[in-house]
């Protein structure tokens, strides 16, 4: 093998310093393999070296925490009578960018797999998503438009075909992501508290299975890509990015559940990034023990891979399982029957080493612990904090309504997605009771007889203008539209989409935004059950805004709590619970109207945040509230539209203020208006009142299909047929631009 | 009445139709699997959605080799009951036990909502609970769901009153506004000349809970379940 070289160790992203690092582990000089082993998990897809001093601020500990973020694939939570449910996020953002099909594909896949690892069974997904504009004949909108086209048809492509369900999410657009899309994907899984699984190789002697597709050159080395800024020449990393098979995963996600109710398993991990060598080290790690296995025993898809290419490709849907001595053949009957390539490839020994040989010969030997736990951590250098500059509102000069309501329904960011969710399927396991579209996804989940409710959401516009107040309001918003459909937020999953944190401004950014959501998961008493962070987002035009992305889940304690945004029926009273506010600062009225990300973001108040969520959900579970919808992008007047649309009803309000444009667009935070049966008035503004929620009485719902909009004294009507046609018509027209 | 619902490698809507069925009176179901050769015991065959074999060559194609599929067809032969869904009206196609195929939707994309069809023909064991006319609100959710058939075909599905449930807006309005993906005539479901096989590729395991927004689709249930 040849020499190691100041070249081979830049080349694999590794400093001299961790090379010195490496050598004092081993006590000699690694060989190739062993440094391509120590490059994937020592990088930040894998280790975390970047960001875990500042994780370990998030709150992770609750009575509902059954599994801890860290300890596993994915955190598990108690929703109440024996069962649990497993959820994360993750991102395939660089994959993505350079192939937007198979890298969105195979970010579904990985984020599946997480979940049936914990034994539990995948019952939805959802996912949040950013692209730059896609506006315009521009060369690079077509490459937008391009790139958001091929993520929501490998989406599509992997959910339907496994047979998950697609039941929300969110899509924004912004120049800042242009080159560099962001595709988080989000799964949870249903469990009995007894059927949770470790990703841990206990019992020494036990033998190690292999299981799934057959390993290929494809994904080489990915999560070390994924930890790379995008260049001009990250083309030339195509292979990097892995090829998914969503049919041998729903083959392998049937197989492993049913080998788990078999009692055979002793530990099982999936091999998502960084491969054979991850899942190998990392189950050593974890069971205090060592594994050895030999790559001569693996099945391959191509001839005359090294071992350097076995242990870091990153090919889909394989599986590792420590399987109990002696049921072997159990294990391989359940393989057989569902037609899976399988191999045992190895044994748990009692030495704490990964070994890895090629028939006789040692290729890789290195403490398993040492390598999967104990990557350099680095607390990189911060900028100093400046507070935003406040907005001048005199500075914006007050749009005409009429035409600004409208440009916001156009506007990409808010126009409906049904062009997207009408390519997932969102109805198959019979739980999607509040269909895409609405605050938050609504699902039933039928084995458990449970009710579950969420929402991914985050403010990137607030986060670039204060990353604190982004973060915290993020988590904010997440609850908020929790609550809006009656459920009560019980944790949370996040993921990080930030630049190099090589850049101090960049770093800032990352530790403000987990400052901010740590503390609002306090507040809310939500505990972050895992994650995933996803920093080197840049493109050659500069760094993403901010984007900690928040995926939230709650519980509906009886369906007949379940409530959605539409408008239900004439007569019906509007009322805003919160203030009627005026922040507009970091507003998408500054954004789509004035062309201007500028000023603070709006402030939150978790008292008033709290008492605005509590009251909402308590009028829900009182029977009294026919509709909830929370205030967000586009203020009032877009929050009324949507309800408006939504259930094809017209209304007829007035907002307070003083400017009309501020009145109806700002987007201060603890709002949620609701509608109720006017015979219930009283009952509700005096419970509002007995709890000191500050509320205003906007209207009433109107069987004329037109919204009017009093403010300042003057009145606006927009004919619904005039807010549907951009609402609806604007993704479809655009995407069909170029057909 | 007892229901077979086959389990392909890549079936997805397996559990539902299993749940959807377990659910109504005088009925239950049991999965059987693909390289199952017996159907002893079942009143009738649930062929259900999904991806079987990933719908690599092109859908139902590989999975009409199963084991299970010989019995089907003899189950078919003599009269038993088969309902194919979707992936199944597919492989039902490619079996040859109902005539035409189904190729990529018109609009390239796959498509998931809730569709009104209408009931054309209740001569059948699979309608006979419904009205002529009658507009139902069913799921569909598919790629590859634009029903072709040459001239000749359609015509013999017509004259023999095969089709029986075509796209239509709530209305009941049949045209190309009301078509989803293109099918000739917009033809969401038919059976064969005997009328004891009946393909659809809307979804009717979806619309049997008023809490997913339909109960439309228990009709073609109660039809089987009616004596």
């Amino acid at each position: 093998m040849s020499a190691i070289t100041p070249e081979i160790i830049s080349k694999h992203g590794i400093t001299p310093d961790e090379y010195e690092r490496i050598k004092s582990i081993l006590g000699r000089d690694p060989n190739l393999t062993e440094l391509g082993v120590f490059s994937v998990m020592w990088s930040e897809h894998c280790s975390y070296k970047n960001s875990k001093l500042e994780l370990k601020k998030f709150p992770v500990t609750g009575p509902r925490v059954l599994v801890k973020a860290g300890e596993e694939n994915a955190g598990v939570i108690d929703i109440g009578d024996g069962w649990a449910i497993a959820f994360k996020m993750e991102s395939h953002n660089h994959p993505s960018a350079i192939e937007p099909f198979q890298g969105a594909a195979t970010g579904v896949g990985g984020i599946i797999r997480d979940i049936f690892t914990m034994g539990a069974r995948p019952v939805f997904s959802m996912n949040s998503l950013r692209f730059g504009d896609i506006r315009g004949d521009s060369q690079q909108s077509a490459t937008n438009r391009r790139l958001f086209e091929g993520v929501v048809n490998g989406i599509a492509h992997y959910g339907n075909c496994i047979g998950i369900p697609t039941i929300g999410g969110e899509v924004y657009f912004d120049d800042s992501y242009s080159g560099n899309p962001l595709v988080n994907v989000f799964c949870l899984g249903i469990l009995k508290h007894e059927q949770i699984a470790r990703g841990a190789a206990k019992g020494v002697g036990n033998p190690v299975f292999y299981v799934g597709a057959e390993t290929g050159r494809d994904g080489l080395a990915g999560a070390a890509f994924a930890s790379r800024e995008l260049t001009e020449e990250s083309k030339e990393d195509r292979p990097a990015v892995q090829v998914g098979d969503p049919f041998r995963e729903k083959l392998l996600l049937e197989a492993c559940l049913e080998l788990l109710a078999s009692g055979c398993v002793a530990g099982i991990q999936d091999m998502g990034a960084a491969g054979l060598t991850c899942s190998t080290c990392e189950t050593a790690s974890r069971g205090g023990t060592g594994v050895e296995i030999d790559v001569n025993l693996v099945p391959k898809r191509e001839t005359g891979m090294t071992p350097y290419e076995i242990l870091l490709s990153e090919s889909q849907e394989r599986m590792l399982v420590i399987v109990k001595k002696g049921e072997e053949d159990k294990v391989r009957a359940i393989f057989e029957k569902w037609d899976l390539p399988y191999a045992h490839v190895g044994v748990v020994n009692d030495d704490g080493m990964m070994r890895v040989r090629e028939g006789d010969n040692i290729a890789v030997e290195i403490p398993a612990r040492q390598l999967a736990d104990e990557a350099p951590l680095y607390s990189r250098e911060a900028a100093p904090k400046k507070a935003p500059e406040p907005l001048d509102l005199a500075s914006v000069p007050g749009a005409d309504p009429l035409t600004a309501l409208e440009t916001l329904l156009a506007h990409p960011s808010i126009a409906s997605k049904q062009w997207v969710w009408q390519q997932y399927d969102h109805m198959v396991r019979l739980g999607a009771t509040v269909l895409p579209g609405s605050d938050a996804a609504v699902f039933i989940v039928r084995e458990a007889d449970k009710i579950l409710a969420a929402s991914t959401d985050c403010n990137a516009i607030y986060c670039k203008q204060d990353p604190r107040e982004g973060g915290r309001i993020a988590v904010a918003e997440a609850a908020r539209n929790i609550a809006c459909t009656g459920a009560t937020p019980l944790a949370v999953t996040d993921n990080l989409n930030f630049g190099n944190p090589h850049k101090p401004e960049n770093f800032l950014q990352l530790r403000e935004a987990i400052e901010g959501l740590a503390e609002a998961c306090r507040a809310f008493d939500t505990p972050v059950t895992g994650g995933n962070v996803s920093l080197y987002n840049e493109s050659p035009a500069g760094a993403i805004d901010p984007t900690p992305t928040v995926g939230m889940v709650g519980l509906v304690e009886k369906p007949e709590h379940i409530t959605t945004q539409a408008f239900k029926a004439a007569g019906d009273i509007i009322l805003l619970i919160g203030e009627p506010g005026d922040e507009l600062g970091a507003s998408h009225y500054l954004l789509a109207v004035h062309g201007r990300k500028a000023g603070a973001p709006p402030q939150l108040d978790y008292a008033k945040e709290l008492a605005v969520q509590n009251a909402v959900r308590d009028l829900i579970r009182q029977g009294l509230v026919k509709s909830a919808h929370d205030c967000s992008e586009g203020g009032l007047a877009v929050n009324l539209a949507e309800s408006c649309l939504s259930g094809n009803l017209g209304a007829k309000t007035e907002i307070p203020g003083t400017r009309a444009d501020v009145a109806l667009f700002n987007e201060s935070q603890s709002r949620i208006v609701i509608t109720f049966a006017p015979r219930h008035a009283s009952e509700i503004l005096d419970f509002l009142k007995s709890r000191s929620v500050p509320h205003t009485r906007l209207g009433e719902v109107t069987k004329a299909p037109t919204l009017t909009i009093e403010a300042t004294g003057k009145t606006f009507a927009w004919p619904l047929e005039k807010l549907r046609t951009p609402f609806e018509k604007t993704i479809p027209s655009l995407m069909s631009w170029e057909k | 009445m007892k229901f077979a619902v086959i389990r392909f490698p890549g079936s997805n809507c397996d559990q539902d139709c299993v749940l959807a069925i377990n659910n109504l009176p005088g009925a239950s179901a049991d999965f059987v699997w693909h390289k199952d050769t017996s159907l002893a015991g079942f009143d009738g065959v649930v062929v259900p959605g999904g991806f079987s074999y990933g719908d690599y060559l092109r859908c139902g194609a590989i999975a009409r080799f199963s084991p299970i599929m010989q019995t089907v067809k003899s189950f078919a032969a003599s009269g038993g009951t088969v309902l194919g869904i979707c992936n199944g009206f597919q492989i039902l196609c490619e079996s040859g036990l109902l005539p035409g195929a189904l190729v990529r939707n018109k609009g390239l994309h796959f498509v998931c909502k809730h569709q009104s069809i209408r009931v054309e023909s209740t001569n059948s064991r699979f309608t006979r609970a419904a009205t002529k006319g009658q507009v139902l609100n069913i799921p569909i959710a598919h790629g590859e769901g634009c029903y072709f058939a040459d001239d000749a075909t359609l015509a013999a599905l017509n004259a023999n009153d095969q089709i029986l449930v075509r796209y239509c807006d709530a209305q009941g309005q049949i045209n190309d506004a009301s078509n989803p993906n293109g099918s000739r005539e917009n033809i969401a479901g038919i059976c064969n000349e005997t009328r004891n096989v009946f393909g659809l590729m809307p979804h009717p395991e979806r619309a049997c809970d008023a809490a997913l927004g339909s109960t439309d689709g228990l009709v073609i249930f109660q039809s089987l379940l009616k004596n």
